[in-house]
């Protein structure tokens, strides 16, 4: 079995395998292109370093898109 | 007699139609769509929230169709730490450095925490954002946000979503004397009437949202407004009779017959 990690994803605990990248996370979550942006544990992540950002156990991931509003 | 505007210019860059919409409220894409086009707006807000897998449609791929730039807003922030985080996002997301800046101070009345606002208006614009703070009604708050370097700004008429109208037009008035930079009325708008006295007094545009979206008749609404800021805007670089306690005859009287 791949050994995996705890991490949470816009609040909610969540396994994935050790050495998730950003951008493979953001994909699986159908979340791609203009619109979207990462914070981990509080601190955006720009697009172009999604592809070389290794998640660690425990770090607090949280995805945002833009949506309707005022 | 020059009937040419001038352009709405905020931070150098001419944004287009005085009228700013928000999308807020608008029960389907379609109808943001709809009201977008029916506007002639040039630009509109969007909020940054958690993805979900079930949201439906892009509010980005509605307004890049729509050719209109796309403002991102802090709305739902009560601190300016959260404030500044979500602005950071909405650039990494949409590559834009302009912000609507909202730091409410409670979920019951949505009014701007004033301490809040200007302490993340001052490290936002030290960032390099170009700051679009929703402010009070207050002269002094307004003066204090443009010394922090703002870009324009843009005080409440009521409550956001109220549609109480402008409350206090006297501020507003005290506002748009002193501003160097360009004054947006921003919540509280009802109706048409509403957005027209707004650009009567002086403002150089209008922002609103759930006038529109959450109107019987949305697309009719955004027209309504769009008509309403532009003649708004030409009554008041017209300029106004000023008000009389008594009459005054719009008909001569010499030559009256004796009857």
């Amino acid at each position: 079995m791949t050994p995996t990690i705890g991490i949470k994803i816009n609040g909610v605990p969540r396994q994935v395998p050790v050495g998730t990248r950003l951008d493979t996370l953001v994909d699986t979550q159908g979340r791609t292109g203009r619109g979207f942006a990462v914070a981990v544990d509080g601190e955006v992540v720009p697009r172009a370093e999604w592809q070389i950002f290794s998640l660690d156990e425990g770090q607090v991931v949280e995805i945002l898109v833009a949506v309707q509003g005022g | 007699m020059n009937t040419a505007d001038r352009p709405f210019l905020i931070a150098g860059v001419d944004v287009g139609s005085r009228l700013i919409l928000g999308t807020g409220g608008a029960p389907s894409m379609q109808v943001v769509e709809d009201v977008v086009k029916a506007s002639g707006t040039s630009m509109c807000t969007v909020a940054m929230r958690r993805a979900d897998a079930s949201t439906s449609g892009s509010i980005v791929d509605v307004l890049d169709r729509a050719g209109v730039r796309i403002l991102p807003n802090t709305a739902g922030c009560r601190t300016a730490r959260e404030a500044i985080q979500t602005a950071q996002l909405a650039r990494e997301a949409l590559e834009t450095d302009w912000v609507k800046l909202e730091v409410v101070a409670d979920e019951r009345t949505l009014l701007p925490d004033p301490i809040e606002l200007l302490d993340a208006a001052e490290r936002l614009v030290a960032q390099g954002f170009t700051v679009l703070p929703y402010t009070n009604d207050d002269p002094v708050l307004a003066r204090r946000l443009q010394q922090a370097g703002c870009a324009a700004v843009m005080p409440l008429g009521a409550p956001i979503g109220s549609g109480l109208g402008i409350r206090n037009p006297h501020n507003i008035e005290l506002i748009v004397a002193e501003a160097e930079v360009p004054v947006v009325l921003d919540a509280g708008i009802g109706t048409a009437s509403d957005a027209a006295l707004a650009m009567e007094l002086g403002c150089d545009a209008v922002l609103l949202a759930s006038a529109v979206t959450r109107a019987q008749e949305p697309e009719l609404m955004a027209r309504a407004m769009a008509a309403a800021v532009e003649a708004g805007r030409l009554a008041s670089r017209a300029g106004r009779i000023p008000r009389r306690p008594y009459a005054q005859a719009s008909s001569a009287l010499a030559g009256m017959a004796v009857l």
